[in-house]
């Protein structure tokens, strides 16, 4: 007997609005102060409206507000805090990916008929602890019998894989750091961004700051000498430094879905969910290639068989750069690109706003800030307005978006969740 | 017949460390050899499996110098001015490990040869908190 078969939905399920947090360093905001906020931006902007009783259901991603803040069972809090209970909230953990994944399981809740109108979110909040102890709660998404007993941190390994990725393919430093400039360069259009600034302006602050204390004025040729400097720049796990790692920060996203036939009450310009893919891959060094993440394959294939579109007739992404070499394998592991072709794709220009695939136009989690738990309903809120043609001086060149898609990795591949995106 | 054989856990695979030896589990199925022991075959799903000691050769396959360690590493004086070197091994028999690498300049990450041979180093694995170490051969 084989239970393999192609997969859809028992019915249509759209995007009718999104929320987001501002994205930064909080100090006394709380993991529920940043929901609320990320839940007031939804209501916002809102296109007709939404009577908040009429949420029947809630999935929030998050990561580890257990390590980070002692409060497990977040469920129930969001729900109480948005006025909610008893509507069933359930927290969902994946680890990087666990937003990513709480968006599926809403899908899955409106597609299987139990549920019309669901709630979907992420949060995390992660400045309240110092940078070791950050570190060590990021360590946990790896295998922590037998990878973390190695010394290896998060960032250890995905340089693990840059290392490997430039070993086997034509993969330099300077294809990582063009990944930042793109990002930062998107991230500083971004209002909601972590980064929203050039890092031309970061540059002059920190020559400004010089100034004022009678030191000696740095000078940088350019972004690109910036980001070579040792001092600004250092490594954090070679060949990887500060600025190929998305940053530490406190943030949720939030999104109303609900059965394609209640959209139009809701908007007149909803975004269907036409593909959803899922898949869970071993842990790197057990990973059949050290170059690729099995489980982004896995999950892309699925969403893309779902929605009867093949990788070129994508039109924007958004995808999981926790690091600056994560994004180079997602748009191969994605098939846009042909495995060791995400450099040259750099290099030409591809994926940039206005190249002929933009990746990452929110600044991704690179620059728009890595909220764990919130990134996955983030990347979506970032397609919903692109797809809308309502994303300000980071649209997308290309006119008449139709179809867009996220990715959204746990770990260094533990789990990975793409979904494919149509404008209604 | 095995009932003074240890479970395969993770408390047997590194208490075998300790006491010098690396064992991996082999299923007795498919032959498929796991070098992190578990009670269920990932390849054919037997129960049927055995400990297996492993050579403890191999070759480095990936690795990385890292400078922003976490606490129990920062509490041994690794850090931002002593980065250390973790890396991916691949064994002899095949399967890889991930292990902590010694006797290699992790300072200058460029002077770390890939393929570089190496071999497990009982001696440098941590009595209290154990994990796999591994030095060139």
């Amino acid at each position: 007997m084989t239970m393999s078969r192609s997969r859809k939905l028992g019915r249509g399920v759209a995007i009718v609005g999104v929320g987001l947090s501002q994205f930064g360093a909080f100090g006394e905001k709380t993991t529920r102060d940043l929901f609320v906020e990320a839940f007031q931006d939804l209501l916002a902007r809102a296109d007709k409206g939404l009577e908040v009783q009429d949420i029947q259901c809630g999935y929030v991603g998050n990561f580890s507000a257990d390590r980070f803040e002692g409060q497990a069972h977040l469920g129930s809090i969001i729900a109480d805090w948005l006025g909610l209970t008893p509507a069933p909230f359930t927290r969902v953990e994946n680890g990087c990916a666990s937003s990513g994944s709480a968006m599926r399981e809403g899908i899955m809740a409106i597609a299987s008929g139990l549920y019309d109108i669901v709630l979907v979110g992420g949060v995390e909040k992660m400045t309240s602890v110092p940078t070791a102890e950050a570190t060590d709660n990021l360590a946990a998404v790896a295998d922590s019998l037998y990878e973390v007993p190695a010394g290896f941190t998060f960032p250890g390994l995905y340089a693990s894989i840059a290392r490997a990725h430039m070993q086997q393919y034509e993969t330099s430093l300077d294809h990582l750091l063009k990944v930042a400039l793109k990002n930062h360069e998107n991230g500083s259009l971004n209002p909601k961004a972590q980064f929203n600034m050039p890092l031309r302006q970061m540059m002059d602050r920190r020559v400004a700051r010089a100034r004022e204390r009678g030191e000696a004025e740095p000078t940088w040729a350019d972004e690109a000498a910036f980001l070579r400097d040792d001092g600004i720049n250092p490594w954090v796990a070679w060949p990887l430094r500060l600025y190929d790692c998305a940053p530490i920060t406190d943030g949720a996203s939030c999104a109303l879905l609900v059965s394609s036939d209640l959209a139009a009450h809701f908007t007149d310009k909803p975004i269907h969910i036409i593909g959803t893919g899922q898949a869970t891959g071993r842990p790197l060094h057990d990973a059949p290639e050290l170059t690729s993440l099995g489980a982004t394959r896995s999950a892309g294939a699925q969403a893309l068989e779902m929605s009867g579109l093949s990788p070129r007739q994508i039109q924007l992404a958004e995808v999981h750069d926790c690091f600056t070499i994560a994004e180079i394998v997602a748009t191969e592991d994605l098939g846009f690109f042909e495995p060791g072709e995400g450099a040259r794709a750099l290099d030409e220009g591809r994926t940039a706003r206005d190249g002929d695939l933009p990746v990452n136009t929110s600044g991704g989690l690179k620059a728009k800030g890595h909220p764990v738990g919130a990134s996955g309903v983030a990347q979506a809120a970032e397609v919903y307005l692109q797809l809308r043609g309502e994303a300000g001086a980071r649209q997308a060149s290309a006119k008449d978006l139709e179809f867009a898609l996220t990715h959204s990795v746990g770990g260094a591949g533990g789990t990975s969740v793409v979904t494919v995106y149509r404008r209604g | 017949m095995t009932t003074d054989r240890p479970p395969f856990t993770s408390a047997s695979f590194y208490r075998y460390l300790k006491e010098g030896q690396m064992m991996g589990v082999r299923c007795q199925q498919c032959g498929d050899l796991s070098a992190t022991p578990r009670a269920i075959c990932r390849a054919c799903h037997s129960q049927d499996l055995e400990w297996t000691q492993l050579s403890g050769r191999g070759e480095l396959t990936t690795f990385t110098a890292i400078s922003i360690a976490p606490t129990v590493m920062a509490e041994k004086g690794f850090g931002r001015n002593n980065p250390y070197c973790s890396g991916i091994v691949t064994l002899d028999e095949g399967p890889r490990v991930s292990a902590f690498i010694v006797g290699v300049d992790a300072r200058n990450p460029e002077s770390i040869p890939l393929k570089l041979a190496l071999e497990v180093d009982f001696s440098s694995v941590d009595q209290e908190r154990p994990g796999l170490v591994f030095k060139p051969k």
